[in-house]
């Protein structure tokens, strides 16, 4: 013990030497997110939409006037990697941190993060991870808690659905969803009829739509990721199969039309965000995140971006860069997107990190994402 | 009925790309030993080429044959003469373990420098439906089977029918003896990386218009191909076809009938089943090399 | 190379000096640093339960990442629910030999090489059942707040303690895997490696010995898991998937497979090596890990060790020869010219 007595110490003198002497100069963003593994595209456009925000912060003088700094780690979509880099970053002493996207790896390391005390925006949507006390997490998008009772409601009022089929991608994405979309259709006196798992990443889909053809359903909610989404569109055109067709944001994404062509008419669904939706700020976005890395953007780079520009918002509102308030400052916070463009659409926090902001319903039409409604926020 | 065409259609046809990238694989295994764990990667990364190629203005004719050219330098005679040939004397395993790397090389190599999104890709066959018995028949599907029946005997013309595919099997067979034959052992060997390089790339052009384009998508492609050949029986082409197409035919009936949350395990016990009963694998021949 | 150990006074130093940065290095560490040794030393233990397996007895096995996975979910399940870790370490031990055992068999029965295969088939069905048992194993949502053990009223919740903890584990079970190497089972072992057929034919029942070994290596992948668990505090089913199995055999085999120390350099490379990348190759740190791994690979196909042992082969007949040059030097000369 005494070698270590003697040598934290010193040692800890110098970081702090060190970490001053940057801080005069930009302030320190951590990001730990899916760059490898099965969410790897997922958190490459994490990864992409906050670099984009970092570039046109810094551009426009920073953030309080200092350089926003940000290396992004690299998880393999692996809790137990993920665990290791956010206590590396926390070990540097960082302002904020950013990410991970999914939930599992959030789930240990958002544990560290409140700990620390220091401010974790993520781009995960599951429901209880703003429910598990942890004191630092703020969110970048709805939890699923938000979005499934909005397309429950949607499918039992408007559809007047009663029996209900639901395919879903067996892993931390899909199983959240289907669990949160099921308790919210039977609250809502809706059978489930069909209860369909999937795999990441599967090709064939004739099994469970043959499946899917036998049930007596009125309408058909879809969860899965892009490709796959795009796989059983096509499927679901080829045996002929004519129920509405319900998806929560993946199923009506951009990427979804483009490989599905024209199976992909006439799905419905919620959108909680959209790179697709006819607001100027958003299309402005998708334009400078298509003219930067020439391709399509989709809603988890609009995650990462958000996340950036909430921690410049709570740093605006605190007037002063103190990792320590930032999370305070957070809590609570409604923006303007008029006040600030970065934030896209008006949006409140609330203190258990989960956003408040305006969704969309809508509707793919002739190879294009129409939104029929937009659904205003809870709390406006 | 309908139904079960339909699911027997389709396991088909993803079954016959198992049988093309297993027989490659079974291919490697007889002339040199080596259990490729990059397969499935060889058969995501010419569909990049292809891209490469049209994104320059390649019509797609030409940008196939430059997939072919470039995945018989690359994927056949360079993987054979940079990472097989030093190996290939020191037993299974380490050759086994440095693919399971270059695996990882090409899927991170892919994803940094070209994208990690998926792309579409043209496909030869239009994207239409086709009634037949009473079910709608993807016509892609149909053109998948067509063309790896075609590139199955095609290959075994080749090694039945012509005398450098005989001395193919006789290397494969006993190489020393091969050599004293005077066959030309070494370079039937590289024929037979190059052979498993044009139907890699074969299988990419067919497959990418499905499976898309993307970094991983050689992951489950690869496994289940391995698993193919170990059903067929790993020293016999005829067994990686028979394991290909069972594999994609039991994988549908298994989510359709028995469950879609174990679909994957079904043919796993239809392996351990194998295994018990037919050793040598379903078509294979019995192996005497203990001793 | 545990007979190079005994006999050479550097090497005995060199020993000394790998106790020391053990002991010593990560007091100077950050918890991060700390987290990736401790991590390190656990994936160590399950890499040299298939050393065991793979060799010492020749036995491919592609399961060791589900044993692991055994270990952490029965570990996961029992703690988060208030039993004690020695608990589902006992259970993790039987469970992880019976399996072990149970698996072997009609493999063994059949054709040796069909182990691997029945492996590959068990460790994807393992996964599966992590994630579709949900009642069990709370599926995809992963098990949360497993807490990290007190031992003798010290708790564990620390790093440096829990680092210090996977450490004396590894100690433990490389003692028990000295012992077994060279017990007589041990040599069995290597006999039935080196040449089955007259390891039977001398009387060696080579199927006991061999799912013997298999079902050991897959024990202690199975505490690798216990000690996994805890070191997270957070488990799901994707780090228990075949790619586990995969970097552990390549741990093994990059290490150099039935060398003692093997694993734990094996270890080193697949855990430790891609985290120090990382500061240096600007987000490309995968693809120069795998470029380093074939290239090693490439270089010595037996492994680190393997290279070592060939090194110090050289030298001693270099010397060896040097020395005969030295008797007979009018013959040498004369048959030069």
């Amino acid at each position: 013990m005494t070698l270590r007595n003697l040598l934290l110490p010193s040692l800890s003198i110098v970081a702090v030497a060190a970490f001053a002497d940057l801080a005069q100069a930009q302030v320190k963003i951590a990001c730990v997110s899916e760059l490898s593994g099965p969410g790897a595209t997922v958190g490459i456009n994490f990864r992409n939409g906050a670099n984009l925000a970092i570039d046109e912060i810094n551009a426009a003088g920073g953030l309080l006037g200092q350089k926003i700094e940000m290396n992004c780690a690299d998880s393999q979509t692996n809790p137990g990697v993920a665990r290791g880099l956010v206590q590396k970053a926390l070990d540097a002493n960082p302002y904020a941190v950013l990410g991970p996207v999914y939930s599992g790896s959030i789930k240990v390391t958002a544990q560290l993060t409140s700990e620390s005390g220091v401010t974790n925006v993520i781009g995960g949507e599951a429901a209880e991870l703003t429910q598990m006390g942890l004191k630092t997490l703020i969110r970048t998008s709805f939890g699923q808690q938000i979005s499934m009772p909005k397309l429950a409601a949607y499918m039992a009022d408007d559809l007047k659905a009663k029996n209900v089929a639901v395919i879903w991608v067996n892993n931390d994405f899909g199983k959240g969803g289907r669990d949160g979309i099921t308790k919210e259709l039977k609250a809502r006196g809706v059978t489930i009829s069909a209860d369909i798992s999937t795999e990441a990443a599967q090709v064939d889909f004739a099994a469970d739509v043959a499946k899917l053809k036998q049930a007596e359903v009125d309408a058909v909610f879809i969860y899965l990721h892009e490709e796959e989404s795009a796989r059983i569109l096509k499927e679901i055109q080829k045996q002929g199969i004519k129920k509405p067709l319900i998806g929560e944001t993946t199923l009506l994404n951009q990427k979804v039309i483009e490989l599905a062509g024209d199976a992909a008419n006439g799905v419905r669904g919620h959108v909680g965000l959209t790179a697709d939706a006819p607001i100027p700020s958003i299309e402005a976005y998708r334009h400078k995140f298509m003219a930067k890395y020439n391709y399509v953007p989709d809603h988890n780079s609009m995650k990462g971006y958000l996340g950036i520009y909430t921690i410049k918002a709570g740093t605006q509102k605190m007037g002063k860069l103190d990792p320590k308030g930032l999370t305070a400052a957070l809590k609570g916070l409604s923006v303007k997107a008029a006040d600030e463009p970065g934030m896209l659409m008006d949006v409140s926090i609330d203190q258990n990190g989960d956003l408040d902001r305006i969704g969309f319903l809508a509707e793919v039409q002739n190879g294009t994402t129409v939104i029929t409604k937009t659904l205003p926020a809870l709390k406006p | 009925m309908s139904t079960f065409s339909t699911l027997i259609v389709g396991g088909l046809a993803t079954g016959a790309i198992y049988a093309v990238v297993a027989i490659g694989f079974a291919l490697l295994w007889q002339a040199s030993q080596t259990i490729n764990f990059a397969q499935g990667e060889f058969v995501m990364l010419p569909a990049f080429f292809a891209l490469i190629a049209m994104g320059m203005g390649a019509p797609y004719w030409l940008a196939a044959l430059v997939t072919i050219g470039m995945s018989v330098v690359i994927l056949g005679a360079m993987f054979k003469q940079m990472l097989v040939d030093p190996m290939i004397k020191h037993g299974v395993l380490p050759m086994a373990i440095a693919t399971m790397a270059l695996a990882i090389f090409m899927k991170e190599s892919v994803k940094d420098l070209y994208s990690a999104e998926a792309y579409p890709f043209p496909s030869l066959v239009p994207d239409r439906n086709l009634a037949i018995l009473g079910a709608n028949i993807s016509l892609q599907h149909i053109g998948i089977i067509v063309t790896a029946i075609g590139a199955i005997i095609g290959l075994t013309l080749l090694l039945e029918r012509t005398s450098i595919g005989r001395q193919m099997q006789a290397t494969a067979q006993n190489p020393t003896v091969a050599r004293l034959l005077g066959i030309p052992v070494e370079r039937m060997i590289l024929l037979t990386f190059v052979i498993n390089a044009v139907l890699v790339s074969i299988a990419s052009l067919l497959v990418t218009p499905i499976y898309l384009a993307k970094f991983s998508s050689g992951e489950t492609l690869g496994l289940a191909a391995f698993i193919a050949a170990i059903i067929g029986g790993f020293n016999q082409l005829r067994g990686a076809i028979i394991g290909g197409f069972l594999l994609g035919v039991v994988d549908n009936l298994a989510a359709a009938y028995i469950s879609t949350q174990y679909r994957s395990a079904v043919p796993l016990f239809i392996l351990i089943a194998v295994i018990l009963f037919r050793p040598h694998g379903i078509a294979g021949r019995k192996e005497e090399r203990t001793v | 190379m545990i007979a190079l150990l005994r006999s050479r006074p550097a090497a005995c130093a060199l020993a000394i000096g790998v106790a020391c940065i053990l002991l010593f290095l990560p007091l100077t560490l950050s918890r991060f640093g700390n987290y990736m040794l401790a991590m390190w030393a656990v994936m160590t233990i399950a890499a040299m339960g298939l050393n065991l397996t793979l060799g010492y007895a020749g036995q491919v096995s592609l399961a060791q990442g589900a044993f692991v996975g055994i270990g952490a979910y029965a570990t996961a399940i029992m703690t988060v629910n208030g039993w004690p870790l020695y608990a589902p370490l006992l259970l993790t031990v039987a469970l992880c030999f019976a399996i072990g055992w149970l698996l072997g068999y009609p493999a063994l029965r059949v054709q040796h090489h069909y182990l691997a295969f029945v492996t590959l088939s068990f460790a994807t069905l393992a996964y599966l059942v992590f994630r579709n048992e949900e009642w069990l194993t709370k599926g995809t949502y992963g098990i949360f707040g497993i807490p990290r053990p007190t031992l003798f009223g010290v708790s564990l919740k620390h790093h440096l303690n829990f680092y210090y903890f996977s450490l004396a584990w590894l100690v433990i079970c490389a003692g028990l895997m000295l012992w077994l190497v060279n017990s007589p089972w041990g040599r069995a072992f290597t006999a039935l490696r080196e040449n089955p057929a007259r390891a039977q034919s001398l009387g060696v029942d080579t199927r006991r010995y061999t799912l013997m070994a298999f079902a050991i290596g897959s024990t202690m992948g199975g505490v690798a898991g216990v000690l996994y668990a805890p070191l997270v505090e957070f488990i799901d089913p994707n780090p228990f998937g075949l790619p586990l199995s995969f970097s552990l055999l390549l741990m093994v085999i990059v290490g150099g497979s039935g060398y003692f120390l093997g694993p734990a350099l094996g270890a080193l490379i697949a855990v430790l090596l891609p985290e120090w990348l990382r500061d240096y190759t600007q987000g490309y740190y995968l693809i120069a890990y795998a470029l380093l791994v074939m290239v090693l690979l490439i270089y010595s196909p037996s492994g680190i060790l393997g290279w070592v042992e060939r090194r110090t082969a050289d030298a001693r007949t270099r010397r060896a020869s040097l020395a005969r040059q030295a008797a007979v030097p009018t013959y040498d000369a004369g048959s030069a010219s």
